[in-house]
């Protein structure tokens, strides 16, 4: 998953002269309300911090009221979701136009139908709706699955992700993980056989030729059916 | 209505699909849904027909019509299939019309598909969820011009609407989870307003007693975890703007050459009792008590207050109320402890002392269904706000206040606890003595003499029970309360003198120690000093848990869990018993007011007991002083049930 990364800031923190008998709650206080919330200064939602205080002394603000600011370092962990990277969420909701997932347990996202590639196909089993790739009957998305995929825009207010699944290295991330390989990566490995290779071509480019992999299943799975159909 | 409408729906239906076999049309929803999709599409080049056909179903008043309840059905499900072509430039009579519908003014079906499609929205689009949680929010209550829930259709209708709106929040809330946030804050803006001048009081009424239900839901539903606190501390802030807004001072400032006695015999006259029945003439005292109730504030607290009792009964039930118990403490601290002063800074300071809120009998009605947690942290987390110095005199003289009233008051708490508190209010007293070697100065020392005033108040509810306990009555004589009263900054002469004569009585009979200095001041209520030490805000006279004076949350709820000061048994009854008794039984026509705690006093409505004549004696009782008629504040004589007791009554 992308869009996560830590950083480090240099913070002046400004506390109120009400709470100067108990700075580091206040301190605490105010880095607290930075949760879980879009911020611009730092391109993102702060998902957790640690501080680290780098003066004993604080500068005083002069005015009304005295506010005084406190220096400090503090390392952030930040959400930044981007155009096109690649996210994961869980799936809460599957209808006929969308798939409804949330992404690191607080941010939802969406993927409506017109950004779901073709290969995958709603069904209704048991009530309940499924996406099931035509080609990979093992690529299920359902209700809790995690799925991956790119995100296509965010609403910063209230952090609301609208996703795609147009592209290849998408789907169920169980899926992917044990049957999907970027061949990109995997091509520098030299160590392959063109057996493999050629099987990981076969997936990405994806569509049209079925992998050897599951070729006797999914031909096993038509036979089955033409025999449901007669 | 409703059923039927459901029901000749379902025929329509029927013979609708009947009529497409025959014709051989048959349309599935998807084909449906991508009609409307075609329809929201087209506004963008320029062909609206379909659009605004769209809009005008949506916009059917005539919900009686089957062939109308239908479309707008088909319409409203086929948009749920087509939200994310919906958008907030091209189709915003579009959203207007649907964040515009109300549920109660749908039948079921309608109202599932309306949920289905918000939901829908707010789930396709960050921008919707604001309008969303909006939308339902202004479902927990009827249209505003709407009077249905006078009726009993009403009734069923609030049956139907108000689950499918809470599981609406919940399902967005699962869906979009920081959702929950902005849900805290609209129902927070949302509650309606009370104006005690407003048109409609009895709507208002309604209105805000379903707001609340739908608040209580809230807290005890499945999202509580995420708005629960923010919604009780709402709640609580909602009771205390209509406590602070009680109507007393158009009680009291009607006519400031008319004695509050002869003005509400008057008005008694005029009007039929709760029961309908004419009024007899009454004593003062209960009459002040049913003007009271006649006040649509007080009567509006009243209602609001019981459902606040019986959530938290519901939560006792559900092993959850010390979770509720938390928000509530929080909130107590945060602002009723604090909130005298609103009462108190009023123009004609003198009239508007003896008034004590009623919204802190929640928190006392949550200690009495769990004394053993929540009533023990109660007393410890005032105990701790007195103690802690880094808070303010003000904050620390009424938690002070609050502990000693609550101490004294609370039935549920043992006599073994209240000893408790007692030693560590005494302790710190000691400590305070031990560091001050200056002479009496009431601005100065108003924390001590607080605590001072504090333990004799409790004390003189409890001293009795205590010397009964043979180990209880060793710890308290071990307690060094004789040297803090005895030091120089002479507690005695300072705090109140009827509760210093009072405690003074019984600590002479129970022996407590041996009294050498005369106190002079008999028949005063307060002197200076007292006032000095009180403050502005005269929290020398602020005891929060006199009896409450709201009357169905008196009876239903606090009544059995309180101790009134006729009931209390002094260290001197033993001497006085047999003639104080008769007293009491000439004076207010009692038989035998021991009965009353016998039967169990509040909730047997059944038996004839003639529940005024009860609340007279109560109050008659409580440790108002006798000597009433010569006591007059701001010009005017105070009715006894608005004034709090502030001091034991001599007997």
């Amino acid at each position: 998953m992308e869009g996560l990364t830590k950083s480090d800031a240099n913070l002046t923190v400004y506390v109120h002269p009400s709470q100067s008998k108990n700075v580091d709650k206040a301190i605490l206080r105010e880095l607290s309300s930075l949760l879980f919330k879009y911020s611009q200064a730092f391109d993102g939602v702060v998902l957790a911090y640690s501080v680290d205080p780098q003066d004993n002394c604080a500068k005083i603000l002069s005015g009304v009221h005295p506010y005084f600011g406190v220096r400090l370092r503090a390392n952030l962990l930040i959400f930044s979701p981007k155009p096109n990277m690649l996210l994961e969420g869980k799936i809460v909701k599957i209808t006929r136009g969308s798939i409804h997932c949330i992404v690191l347990g607080f941010s939802s996202a969406i993927i409506t139908d017109e950004n779901i590639r073709n290969e995958l196909k709603y069904k209704a089993k048991h009530g309940e709706g499924v996406y099931v790739s035509r080609y990979h009957k093992r690529h299920v998305i359902k209700v809790g699955a995690v799925i991956r995929f790119v995100v296509k825009s965010l609403d910063e207010e209230i952090l609301h992700i609208s996703g795609s699944l147009i592209p290849a290295n998408t789907g169920s991330v169980h899926w992917l993980d044990k049957y999907f390989v970027d061949a990109a990566t995997e091509s520098n490995k030299e160590a392959k056989t063109e057996e493999e290779m050629e099987m990981q071509e076969q997936i990405i480019v994806g569509t049209e030729t079925l992998p050897s992999v599951n070729d006797h299943k999914v031909k096993k799975s038509k036979k089955r059916r033409r025999a449901e159909d007669q | 209505m409703g059923v039927e409408l459901t029901h000749q729906y379902t025929e329509y239906r029927a013979m609708e699909d009947q009529e497409e076999m025959e014709e051989g049309v048959i349309l599935t929803d998807w084909d449906i849904v991508y009609h409307v999709r075609d329809a929201l599409l087209s506004v963008k080049t320029g062909d609206r027909s379909s659009y605004h056909q769209l809009v005008a179903v949506l916009h059917h008043r005539d919900r009686s019509a089957p062939d109308k309840v239908a479309l707008l059905l088909t319409s409203l499900k086929a948009l749920s299939g087509a939200v994310s072509y919906i958008n907030d430039i091209d189709h915003v009579s579009l959203l207007q019309s649907i964040f515009g519908m109300s549920m109660w003014n749908c039948v079921p079906d309608v109202m599932d598909a309306l949920l289905e499609l918000v939901i829908c929205l707010a789930a396709s689009n960050g921008k919707y969820v604001d309008l969303c949680l909006d939308m339902l929010v202004n479902n927990f209550m009827p249209p505003m011009e709407s009077d249905m829930l006078r009726h009993p259709r009403g009734q069923t209708k609030k049956d139907q609407v108000l689950p499918r709106v809470h599981t609406g929040l919940e399902v967005i809330v699962d869906l979009v989870p920081l959702a929950a946030l902005k849900l805290s804050t609209t129902v927070v803006q949302k509650r309606p307003m009370f104006f005690r001048k407003d048109f409609n009081m009895d709507r208002l009424k309604v209105r805000m007693e379903i707001y609340l239900k739908n608040m209580l839901m809230l807290e005890g539903g499945a999202i509580r975890e995420f708005v629960g606190n923010s919604v009780l501390m709402e709640v609580v802030n909602m009771m205390l703007e209509l406590d602070v807004a009680i109507g007393w001072d158009e009680l009291l400032r009607d006519d400031p050459n008319k004695g509050i006695f002869t003005m509400e015999l008057e008005d008694e006259e005029e009007e039929a009792d709760d029961d309908g029945q004419a009024n007899d003439v009454e004593l003062p005292s209960t009459l002040t008590l049913r003007n009271l109730g006649k006040n649509v504030t007080a009567d509006l607290l009243d209602s609001l207050m019981i459902q606040l009792f019986e959530h938290l009964e519901a939560c006792a039930d559900k092993k959850r109320l010390s979770e509720v118990f938390e928000t509530l403490l929080s909130s107590f601290l945060a602002t009723i402890l604090n909130t005298y002063k609103s009462k108190f800074s009023q123009e004609e300071c003198c009239s508007y002392l003896f008034i004590c809120l009623c919204v802190q009998f929640a928190i006392f009605y949550a200690c009495a269904l769990d004394p053993e947690n929540c009533g023990v942290k109660f007393a410890q987390t005032l105990g701790d706000m007195f103690i802690s110095n880094g808070n303010p005199p003000v904050t620390r003289m009424s938690a002070v206040a609050y502990l000693a009233s609550y101490l004294a008051r609370g039935k549920f708490l043992s006599t073994a606890f209240v000893v408790n508190m007692l030693k560590r209010l005494v302790d710190w007293c000691l400590r305070y003595c031990e560091e001050q070697d200056r002479d009496m100065n009431p601005k100065a020392h108003q924390a001590f003499y607080s605590a001072c005033q504090g333990i004799m108040y409790v004390l003189c509810f409890h001293m009795k029970s205590i010397m009964n306990v043979p180990t209880l009555k060793s710890q308290l004589l071990l307690m060094p309360i004789e040297p803090i009263l005895r030091h120089k900054l002479g507690p005695l002469e300072v705090c109140l003198p009827s509760i210093v004569n009072e405690f003074l009585k019984q600590a002479k009979a129970a022996h407590l120690f041996t009294i050498s200095k005369a106190f002079i001041f008999e028949d005063l209520l307060e002197s200076d000093l007292s006032r000095d030490f009180g403050g502005l805000e005269r929290l020398d006279m602020f005891f929060p848990f006199d009896p409450c004076l709201l009357k169905r949350c008196d009876r239903g709820f606090i009544r059995p869990n309180f101790i009134y000061w006729n009931h209390v048994k002094t260290t001197y009854d033993d001497d006085e018993e047999d003639s104080s008794e008769e007293d009491i039984a000439d004076d207010f026509g009692v038989v035998n007011e021991e009965n009353f705690m016998e039967e169990g006093i509040a909730r047997s409505f059944d038996r004839d007991i003639d529940l005024d004549e009860f609340d007279f004696v109560m109050n008659k009782m409580s440790i108002t002083p006798k000597n009433t008629s010569g006591f007059h504040f701001g010009g005017e004589r105070m009715p006894s049930k608005i004034r709090p007791s502030t001091s034991p009554e001599s007997m």
